[in-house]
Formats: C-alpha cells, sequence, structure tokens
C-alpha cells in the first residue's frame, strides 16, 4: 500500500494533496466514524425523530401510537401550568440575565485591576460550578429554610421565596463562570487604546465606557445567551429546591404548579400520574426545543456579525 | 460602593490607586469568604443531629446538637440502597463515557475534516445541531430506546452518552484538528504511515489540549448529571450520587435532613479536591467550551 502512494506521488509531485490522505482514510470509515454514528443514532438521531413523529400521536408508550394530528399542541397551548411555565421562565430569565451578567462583570473588572489575591478569588468564586444541580438545590433549601424558619414559614411556602431563591441559587453557580468569559474578554482589550486614553486625561468612568465595554462587547453577547439558554434548559436546580411548590389549586380542578419551569413542566407531564397526557408532553417538548433553537440560532447570528465587524 | 471606588480612582495619585487596590483585595476577600460559607454551613450541620439542621442551621454544634460521625455511618446505610455502590457508578460511568467520548469523537472529528465530502458535511451539521436540542425533547423515546437495546446498565449507559453528547465534543475536536496543518499528515503519509498510525501516533499527541479541555467539560456533565441516567438507567439496581441524594430528599415523611448533609459533604469533597489540582485546565475548559458552544 505504502509503495503505492509514492507511486502516486511521483505522478504528481507538484501537488502533495490531501488525495494522498484522503483516500487511505476514507477506507477506514467504520474505525472512524462508524462508532460515534452508530451511537448518535441511538442516543440521538432515532429519538430526535420519533419523539417529533410522537407529538403528533395519542400514545402511553411508544409502541402503542396512534396518529391524531395537531391536538396535541393545541392541549399543550391551552394547558394553564405550561403557559404559567413559560412566564414564570421567561421572568425567571430576564431577571437571573441581567443580575448575573451585571454582577460577573463587575467583579470580572475589578479582578483585572492588579489587585493583590485575584486569582485566589477567581478560584473561589468560579468553584461552585463544580457542584451538580441537585445538590446545589439542596445545599441552599437548607440555608432558606434555615432562615426562613425563625419567621415560621419556609421556601416552598411562597412563590416569591421560590423565585428570589433560585435567582440566589443561580447568581451563586454561575457569577463564577460568566467572570471567566468576561476575564478573558478584558485582558483581550489592546493595551495601547488604554494607555492613549490615559495620555488623552479619560477618566476611568470614560475608559471603561468607551473602550473597555466596547471592546469586549463578545464576550457579553456569549454571557447574554449562555445565562438565556442556561435559564430556559433549568432543570436540576428547579426540582431539587422547590420542585414546583406551592401548588396552586384553580376552580375548574386543574393545578398550576407556581414555580415549576418549562423543562420541569415537561417532565411532570410525561411521568405524571396521567398517562394519558404523554401526547401532549411530547407536543410541549417540541414547542420547547423550537423556542430553545430560535435562542441559539439568534446567538450565532449576532456573534457571527460581532466577528465580521471587527 | 463599587461607583464610590471608581470616582475616587479618578485623582490618579499612586498613594491613592494604591489603598483603592488594598480596598478592593479587603472587599473581595470578605466577599469570598461569604461565598464559601454555604458549603460550610453543610459541613457544619452534617455534625448536627436531624431536628437541629432545621432550627439551628448557622450555628456552631454544640453540646446538644452534636452528634460526631453518627450522621455519616447513618447515611451509608438509609434508605435500604448502600452509598457507596452510588458512588462506585457514579464514579464508573463517569470514567468509561469519558474515555469513550474522548476516543471515538476525536477519530470522527478527523474522518470528518480530512474526507469532507457531502456525507460528512451532512454529520456534522448534524452533530452540530444536536447541541442546541434540549434533552426534554428526546427523554421519553430515549429512555424507552435504550431500554429496548439493554443499554440501562452502568456499563452500557456510556453508549447513550457517547451518542448525545457527541455533538460538543465533535464540534471542539473539528475545530481544532482544522488548524493542524495538513503538511504534517502528508509527511507522515509519504514515509509509509497508514491512516491509522497516523492518527494514533502523528494526530492523538497534538491533539492534547482539546482531550484535556473537552475531557473536563465531559466528566463535569456526566458526574453531575440527572435526569438522563434516572431515565435511563434501571433505577431498582443502580443509583449515582445525585439520584441518590434525590431520592433520599424525595422520600416524603421522615427525611434525614443531618444524614443527607454528611452525604451532601462526602459527594463535594471530591469534586473540590479534583478542582484544586486541575483548577488550571478546568478554568480554561470551560472557558474554551463556552466561547465555542
Amino acid at each position: 500500500m505504502a509503495q503505492k502512494k509514492k507511486k502516486n506521488k511521483n505522478n504528481d509531485s507538484a501537488a502533495v494533496n490531501s488525495k494522498l490522505i484522503r483516500k487511505p482514510i476514507e477506507r477506514c470509515f467504520l474505525l472512524f466514524l462508524a462508532p460515534t454514528l452508530a451511537a448518535f443514532t441511538i442516543g440521538f438521531i432515532y429519538p430526535f425523530l420519533k419523539g417529533f413523529y410522537l407529538s403528533f400521536c395519542k400514545f402511553q408508550t411508544t409502541s402503542n401510537a396512534e396518529f391524531i394530528g395537531i391536538g396535541n399542541y393545541i392541549n399543550a397551548l391551552h394547558d394553564a401550568s405550561f403557559v404559567h411555565a413559560f412566564w414564570y421562565t421567561a421572568l425567571y430569565a430576564v431577571v437571573s440575565l441581567l443580575l448575573i451578567n451585571i454582577i460577573a462583570f463587575i467583579i470580572a473588572y475589578f479582578l483585572t485591576q492588579g489587585i493583590k489575591g485575584a486569582n485566589i478569588f477567581r478560584t473561589v468564586f468560579f468553584m461552585p460550578n463544580l457542584i451538580g444541580g441537585i445538590v446545589l438545590g439542596y445545599i441552599w433549601s437548607m440555608i432558606f429554610n434555615g432562615i426562613l424558619s425563625r419567621y415560621g414559614t419556609s421556601i416552598l411556602m411562597e412563590t416569591k421565596f421560590g423565585f428570589w431563591g433560585l435567582i440566589i441559587l443561580m447568581c451563586w453557580q454561575q457569577i463564577g463562570y460568566m467572570m471567566i468569559i468576561y476575564i478573558a474578554g478584558l485582558q483581550s482589550v489592546p493595551q495601547d487604546m488604554m494607555e492613549a486614553a490615559k495620555i488623552d486625561g479619560a477618566s476611568r468612568l470614560q475608559t471603561l465606557i468607551h473602550i473597555t465595554i466596547p471592546n469586549v462587547m463578545p464576550s457579553i453577547t456569549i454571557c447574554m445567551f449562555l445565562s438565556l439558554t442556561n435559564a430556559f434548559k433549568l432543570f436540576d436546580q428547579n426540582l431539587a429546591l422547590t420542585g414546583g411548590q406551592p401548588f396552586q389549586f384553580n376552580p375548574d380542578g386543574s393545578v398550576v404548579k407556581t414555580t415549576e419551569m418549562l423543562a420541569l413542566n415537561i417532565y411532570n407531564t410525561f411521568y405524571g400520574q396521567n398517562t394519558m397526557a404523554r401526547g401532549t408532553a411530547q407536543a410541549k417538548a417540541v414547542i420547547f426545543f423550537v423556542l430553545v433553537a430560535v435562542i441559539s440560532v439568534a446567538q450565532l447570528t449576532a456573534t457571527r456579525k460581532k466577528e465580521v465587524q471587527q | 460602593m463599587a461607583k464610590e471606588k471608581k470616582i475616587k480612582g479618578d485623582g490618579q495619585s499612586v498613594g491613592a490607586e494604591k489603598k483603592i487596590k488594598t480596598t478592593l483585595t479587603i472587599t473581595f476577600s470578605i466577599i469570598s469568604i461569604i461565598y464559601v460559607l454555604p458549603v460550610f454551613f453543610v459541613l457544619l450541620n452534617s455534625f448536627k443531629a436531624n431536628t437541629f439542621v432545621k432550627t439551628d442551621t448557622f450555628a456552631f454544634p454544640n453540646a446538644d446538637t452534636f452528634v460526631g460521625w453518627a450522621n455519616y455511618i447513618k447515611g451509608f446505610t438509609f434508605g435500604n440502597y448502600p452509598f457507596f455502590k452510588s458512588v462506585w457508578y457514579s464514579v464508573v460511568i463517569t470514567i468509561l463515557s469519558t474515555v469513550l467520548i474522548l476516543i471515538c469523537t476525536s477519530m470522527a472529528a478527523w474522518f470528518i475534516a480530512r474526507v469532507n465530502n457531502l456525507f460528512c458535511k451532512i454529520c456534522y451539521y448534524l452533530f452540530v445541531f444536536s447541541m442546541v436540542v434540549p434533552f426534554q425533547m428526546l427523554m421519553f423515546t430515549l429512555s424507552k430506546t435504550a431500554d429496548t437495546l439493554h443499554l440501562n446498565t452502568p456499563y452500557t449507559i456510556p453508549i447513550i452518552y457517547l451518542g448525545f453528547g457527541a455533538g460538543l465534543a465533535v464540534f471542539m475536536f473539528s475545530g481544532f484538528i482544522k488548524s493542524i496543518p495538513l503538511e504534517i499528515e502528508e509527511a507522515a503519509a509519504i514515509d509509509g504511515c497508514g491512516p491509522i498510525r497516523t492518527f494514533f501516533s502523528v494526530v492523538l499527541p497534538m491533539l492534547k489540549p482539546t482531550m484535556i479541555s473537552t475531557g473536563i467539560l465531559e466528566i463535569m456533565w456526566v458526574w453531575n448529571d440527572y435526569l438522563l441516567p434516572y431515565l435511563v438507567l434501571d433505577r431498582t439496581k443502580y443509583m449515582t450520587i445525585p439520584i441518590h441524594i434525590q431520592y433520599l430528599q424525595g422520600s416524603y415523611g421522615s427525611v434525614d435532613l443531618g444524614a443527607i448533609m454528611a452525604l451532601i459533604t462526602l459527594s463535594i469533597i471530591p469534586v473540590i479536591i479534583f478542582y484544586l489540582t486541575c483548577q488550571k485546565y478546568i478554568i480554561a475548559g470551560v472557558a474554551a467550551g463556552a466561547v465555542k458552544g
């Protein structure tokens, strides 16, 4: 085989092109690409397509599906708990996005001013990121209940406790993460620009607004979208901290779990007591997927645009 | 507070600058201490009797509340499923999945980048597409598929992780492989290296930095993952640490908070040790993953 390749090379020695590499690799398809592709088919392609199909079906298990059209989607959109979960998630997303990014940026800004111990602080702030969502939820439910029990209440008693509790938890977890990205952005701001501003007599605040922030705009875009998608996909922390409590019982018999977010709502619809609602759950999941995908595509176009401008 | 400092900073004298930096260091030291307090309270409460966790959450254990290692001993046994089993399965799943993902996806990414025909391009875009699909979209069908194919044990679930997690890994490897100059591999081919040897002795060593950052992302994901193993694994036989903790908390009635705090402490300690030893790589890896993802 090696000889053949050599001959090949002699024929057009001027262009030792990628064909020399490509052909032999192509023959190794079974070793290189097939294992991943097989697992990908089992773990992603097939469940995805089947899930999409099932959203148009009435089913209790995957084998007894019966096609019914868009009925599931209509049910999903008329489900009070789903609509509530959507607005609750959206509100949570906006508040957490603003808080996490503003605080993370302020911390990153001060940590890049050459203060002593900056590395230790960075290590400390990032630490909560490594703790899993379930464990985080229980750590904070212990702390909130420790505080609230003094006033004779608990985090499961009121929606606003659950909401702000989750915000505090997620700030604690994500500020360190966003801070790392902001620090990387801040460190890549050209030093000559900063010096020029200093020579021209710009104040710190002016330098920050006119030089630093425009230069870290790519990092800001990334962090904004990251916190947005994280907020929408949030599941573990939501489940562990409140699990949707407190519940609100409507006169028409429906139950709205007031601190339940989208991902948890879908989960509860799938695995709740009413197995007839699984079609609706799958339709909710498709709507949820479209929502997350739209945010991600918006992110892609936004970051691409920024890249072109620079 | 932050604003005050900035305005003060406008008077540019060196002495003032130094003063500001010292105040900043002190401020951040205080914030850092507050930041680690939640973890500290977990440790504190793991030595208290169950009833005092709720009432005396923030007090140091005293003669009444202190129970020594009782919570740890209890934590290991209660809930009719031994905790060390969950730890073992968590370790097995994390290591097997990470190794499998790193080997398979690096090979796949190399194949896609070098062959680069229409089929490969379609595969690549499918992998990228899979990154934006939330787990809820396919969790029901995936858990059924895994059941049918007997992928519901800790030793086979890595295949599910490879399938669902391939997107990010392929994406990260492809990004790096595209920046490797082709001449190196051409030289290897001319010297008589087949594709298998070229990959394992020429390309793979060059992939080390991406291996580390992708590996860390996968470890953090798999170790902390709750929903996927919860739905896929045969729960009567296998649990992981997050499933175990959720299971103990979720069993209504007599929840022993002291014992749960002991288990949470035990599950955090290895994570913190891992973090402190590989801190540099973890932070770099996470930053790289974020910017690309």
